[in-house]
């Protein structure tokens, strides 16, 4: 495409390092290391090749440790933020091959509590017992009562999910299903239209990405994967003020909270002249089930308040016309840390581009759709990768 | 069935900063404070340095009448931390002058609690500087 400000990018190395409920003998830096490694072996590449890295503590190790320095360096943790980041910088000349890499083990030891990245100290939300879960149902809940979305929707959408992983060898809840609706609701309640099953898990893992120029793309040892479009939106810091779906209202009706994410697919979408039937796999982020309905209302796939019925006929499952969350995604694929995770979901979709995944490889596929964060945390990121340069 | 009370254990305390001292100082006397703006009249919440709905700087501090009604809630099971006693009910509150406020249900049956639901303010002191505003049925 003429001017399309990723036409000279491309996605070209991918890796997850084992993923687990617990990595023995690992911290956040050491599995990143590992990660960031994997990565550029999967693109053919060798570390003095990274002239451009984004991320943590592990990314910065990277650096030093293989003295590949002095580099490009950005911050923006992982995720598609840094995916999006790594395309800019290498379309405007800062680096011409970025790594992005995250990983997270030895973080949560106090399992009496909730993970400690779910419950930041704020003042508004900390005495009233708020974590992720409370937060994302009161979304959830505000959206039940106005459109009459069921728990029965819900719990399909986790069910399709966990299926993913349950024949995924790669997923820490591997073997663990075949599940059904009834069996998410039956599982015991965690806050209020979630059940235990209904919530992604906790984990530990690294994951790392590679990107570079697509003219250098073409030489490397994998298909390269093309940055179609994408964005992120911000409703302000997540987990410190009231999660009200209404939030916003300065900027139109339809472009409030509840519908976060909206805006940037907009602007993905329009970034490549594309739509939401032009995607073939959904690789959505899925800290709970509700989320997913709710981001095929807010990308357009469907009208405010439909999401609990476009997801009950199969549609969601891979056969179906928008296949979601492939691997497992959160719930059952894995769920490292803050930071890891946020990148596996464009790793998943890179990987559907690619055709290589072992399972649930969506046959035929050219564009996918990835995102991050949700209504619960005030923020959704969203991308569009394909398999044609744009 | 529950009857939802006030956490009485060693729960994490809020911590105010420069821009919310007003807010718990208001609620340590009893009274729920909110920020009004002097130009549109607009209401205010978390504490601001402009108003939500026009962008003004010109906000007053101003006491709430208490009273609203209920515009989401979850019932919490496994708790954010062992302090915590399940259930406890997460609640966003409408309250009467156009602002929402994250808080606990109190004073109700765990499994009665449902959108639209009158409530008023509870406040439970925590601490001499820290006092909590919960909100019961009305």
């Amino acid at each position: 495409m003429k001017n399309h400000p990723f036409h000279d990018v491309a996605i070209v190395g991918l890796y997850n390092t084992p993923q687990a409920r617990v990595l023995e003998g690992h911290d956040g830096n050491s599995i990143a290391m590992e990660a960031a490694l994997g990565a550029v072996a999967d693109a053919g590449l060798t570390p003095l090749d990274i002239d451009g890295v984004i991320g943590g503590g592990g990314a910065t190790d990277f650096i030093y440790q293989h003295r590949i320095g002095p580099v490009w360096r950005s911050m923006s943790g992982a995720g598609i933020p840094a995916v999006l980041e790594a395309a800019s910088a290498i379309a405007a000349g800062f680096a011409r091959t970025v790594l992005i890499a995250a990983g997270s083990a030895g973080m949560y030891t106090e399992r009496e509590a909730t993970a400690p990245w779910t419950r930041p100290a704020n003042e508004f939300v900390v005495g009233f017992g708020m974590f992720t879960a409370a937060e994302f149902a009161l979304i959830a809940r505000r959206h039940m009562e106005v459109y009459g979305t069921t728990e029965e929707s819900l719990a399909t959408v986790a069910a399709t999910i966990r299926n993913n992983g349950h024949v995924n060898p790669e997923a820490i809840y591997f073997g663990r299903g075949p599940f059904t609706p009834q069996d998410i609701l039956e599982s015991r309640m965690i806050a209020d239209p979630f059940h235990l099953l209904d919530c992604a898990m906790t984990s530990e893992g690294g994951c790392a990405l590679v990107l570079t120029r697509a003219d250098i793309a073409l030489d490397l040892a994998q298909p390269p994967v093309y940055v179609l479009g994408g964005s992120t939106d911000n409703f302000g810091p997540a987990y410190q003020n009231p999660p009200s779906f209404d939030l916003g209202g300065r900027r139109g009706p339809d472009l409030i909270n509840g519908w976060v994410g909206r805006s940037a697919a907009r602007t993905a979408f329009s970034m490549c002249g594309l739509g939401p039937s032009d995607v073939d796999v959904c690789e959505f982020y899925d800290p709970f089930s509700f989320e997913i309905i709710r981001q095929f209302e807010a990308f357009g796939f469907c009208e405010e308040g439909e999401g609990g019925a476009f997801v009950l006929d199969g549609t969601i499952e891979v056969g179906g016309r928008y296949p979601i969350t492939t691997d497992g995604g959160l719930m059952s694929f894995s769920h490292a840390g803050a930071q890891a995770q946020m990148l596996q979901r464009a790793i998943r979709a890179a990987q559907q581009m690619r055709g290589e995944c072992r399972t649930k490889q969506v046959p035929g596929a050219a564009v996918a759709m990835c995102s991050g964060g949700g209504a619960g945390a005030l923020f959704t990121d969203v991308m569009l990768l394909g398999k044609e340069r744009p | 069935m529950t009857l939802l009370v006030p956490q009485s254990g060693a729960i994490p305390l809020p911590r105010p900063r420069v821009l919310s001292q007003p807010f718990w100082d208001g609620l340590a006397r009893g009274a729920l404070l909110f920020q009004r703006c002097e130009e549109c009249g607009g209401s205010t919440h978390t504490p601001a340095t402009v108003c939500a709905h026009c962008g003004s700087p010109r906000l007053a501090w101003v006491p709430s009448s208490g009273r609203g009604t209920v515009y989401s809630w979850t019932i919490v099971w496994r708790p954010q931390t062992p302090a915590f006693t399940v259930p406890y009910v997460p609640i966003i509150v409408d309250m009467e002058e156009g602002w929402q406020i994250l808080s606990n249900m109190v004073g109700c049956a765990h499994d009665a609690v449902h959108v639209g639901q009158a409530v008023e303010v509870e406040f439970h002191a925590l601490s001499a500087d820290i006092t909590l505003p919960y909100f019961r049925p009305r």
